[in-house]
């Protein structure tokens, strides 16, 4: 009984010690790699802004913004705070970059990133992250077809504010699909639509 | 000494192998391998958290007691992959993008558990790291070879995507099969249903060859036997 004891204390001490080293690894891995990755972020998401932007603004778009009401937000899909960046030239708003999610992915939510001009147009729509099926769903983003390049150009003018307009052609709508992994470009291109509806909405409404 | 390393190779590449004799990790491999590029960065990481892991597990395998050995392996290995995970988006952020979808798939991949397991608990550093080595590289090789037979019959391209490992250079690597404007797509390989049929054919093959091999090693026996008789 004893000696039994002695072994499941010894077992437990054992392993709180391994959890403890295995903690302490983890947390000064974390510690040092934190600034760098930080950096890493904030540079990944200045390149990413810049490729939904045009080049001829002369102001910081990242930390030009304008913080959106929770309820603007929750119609953007974001259950966290949101912004909206700026591109100023001359002080002049030339285009507006914000981020909305798709909530309707096939394994979860599809992030994006949409660059809108001063008269509305689609200046380009990127995929910010997602978890579609490798080789299948992944199409949406830029790094593996361009498919989301059909986007640039449209707005919410003319055919397009028709309620049909925003889907994908299998479903009577105007944007290409790939066979086999619809639900992707279904969530995408009906998010693209409700989000150039809103900025135009936004915009009104904020006179601006 | 050598003879050791090269036992541990033979074993990791193609006499337990992985993906084939083991029938460890399936999970991610039949996931991930839709493409030669996928199978490759899986593979890749799965390599280094196998060599890393087999090494940490050898260093303190006389400091675990044998009764909680389990969780303690789960605990160097969850912490390890973390680390791997961290530190590459720190320090290799380009290659993190494109490996870091793959990288939390590994800690649920059994091959990593079961090497600690019946090999590195049981070995010196050096030989448990060799064998974790080889190990991912026999698995690695299993996804290529399965990515290409499903990238193949299921788009009619090879090395599709392999500018995502090794730079905007290798976007000129695309080999075409079939000619791209037809939009050809199969997708029975595409699907997980693909990923079964292929590894079915895969292990198959390899059966095929083991067997071959055996019948030559009877063959040559029995002819040495006459001779000597």
């Amino acid at each position: 009984m004893k000696t039994a004891l002695t072994q499941a204390r010894r077992s437990a001490l054992t392993l709180l010690a391994f959890a403890v080293v295995a903690s302490a690894i983890l947390a000064s891995t974390y510690w040092l790699t934190r600034d760098t990755v930080l950096a890493n972020e904030h540079a990944a998401k200045l390149a990413l802004l810049q490729q939904v932007l045009p080049s001829d603004y002369d102001n910081q778009p990242l930390s030009d913004t304008v913080a959106l009401s929770p309820v603007e937000a929750k119609r953007l899909g974001h259950d966290q705070p949101a912004v909206i960046h700026l591109a100023r030239r001359q002080g002049q708003v030339v285009a507006y970059a914000f981020e909305t999610v798709a909530p309707n992915g096939y394994s979860g939510k599809i992030r994006l990133l949409l660059g809108v001009d001063a008269q509305g147009q689609l200046l380009g729509v990127r995929v910010v992250s997602h978890k579609e099926t490798p080789g299948l769903g992944d199409y949406i983003d830029l790094a593996k077809s361009d498919w989301a390049q059909q986007f640039t150009g449209q707005s919410w003018q003319g055919p397009a504010a028709a309620v049909g307009y925003w889907k994908v052609k299998k479903d009577g709508g105007a944007f290409d699909y790939m066979t086999g992994a619809t639900i992707s470009a279904r969530a995408v291109t009906s998010c693209v639509g409700r989000a150039v509806a809103w900025l135009d909405e936004w915009k009104q409404k904020a006179n601006r | 000494m050598s003879s050791v390393y090269r036992e541990i190779a033979h074993n990791g590449l193609w006499k337990q192998n992985a993906g084939l004799a083991q029938l460890l990790g399936l999970c991610p491999v039949l996931a991930v391998s839709s493409t030669v590029v996928n199978g490759l960065g899986l593979g890749l990481a799965t390599t280094l958290v196998t060599a890393l892991s087999g090494a940490a597990v050898a260093a303190v395998r006389h400091l675990v007691p044998n009764e909680i050995r389990n969780p303690v392996f789960i605990l160097i290995i969850a912490a390890l992959v973390t680390v791997v995970d961290l530190s590459m988006n720190a320090w290799a952020h380009d290659l993190y993008n494109v490996l870091g979808i793959f990288i939390p798939l590994i800690v649920t991949n059994c091959i990593v558990l079961a090497r600690a397991e019946a090999f590195a608990s049981k070995h010196p550093v050096r030989e448990a790291a060799w064998d974790g080595l080889m190990m991912g590289l026999g698995l690695t090789g299993v996804l290529i070879a399965l990515g290409a037979l499903r990238e193949v019959c299921g788009r009619g391209t090879l090395f599709a995507g392999l500018d995502m490992l090794f730079g905007p250079a290798a976007k000129t690597w695309v080999w075409h099969l079939v000619p791209a404007e037809w939009n050809y797509q199969f997708l029975l390989a595409l699907l997980p249903p693909g990923a079964f049929l292929g590894l079915a054919l895969l292990i198959a093959g390899k059966n095929l060859l083991d067997e071959r091999a055996r019948q030559r090693a009877l063959r040559q026996k029995t002819v040495t036997q006459e001779v000597s008789a």
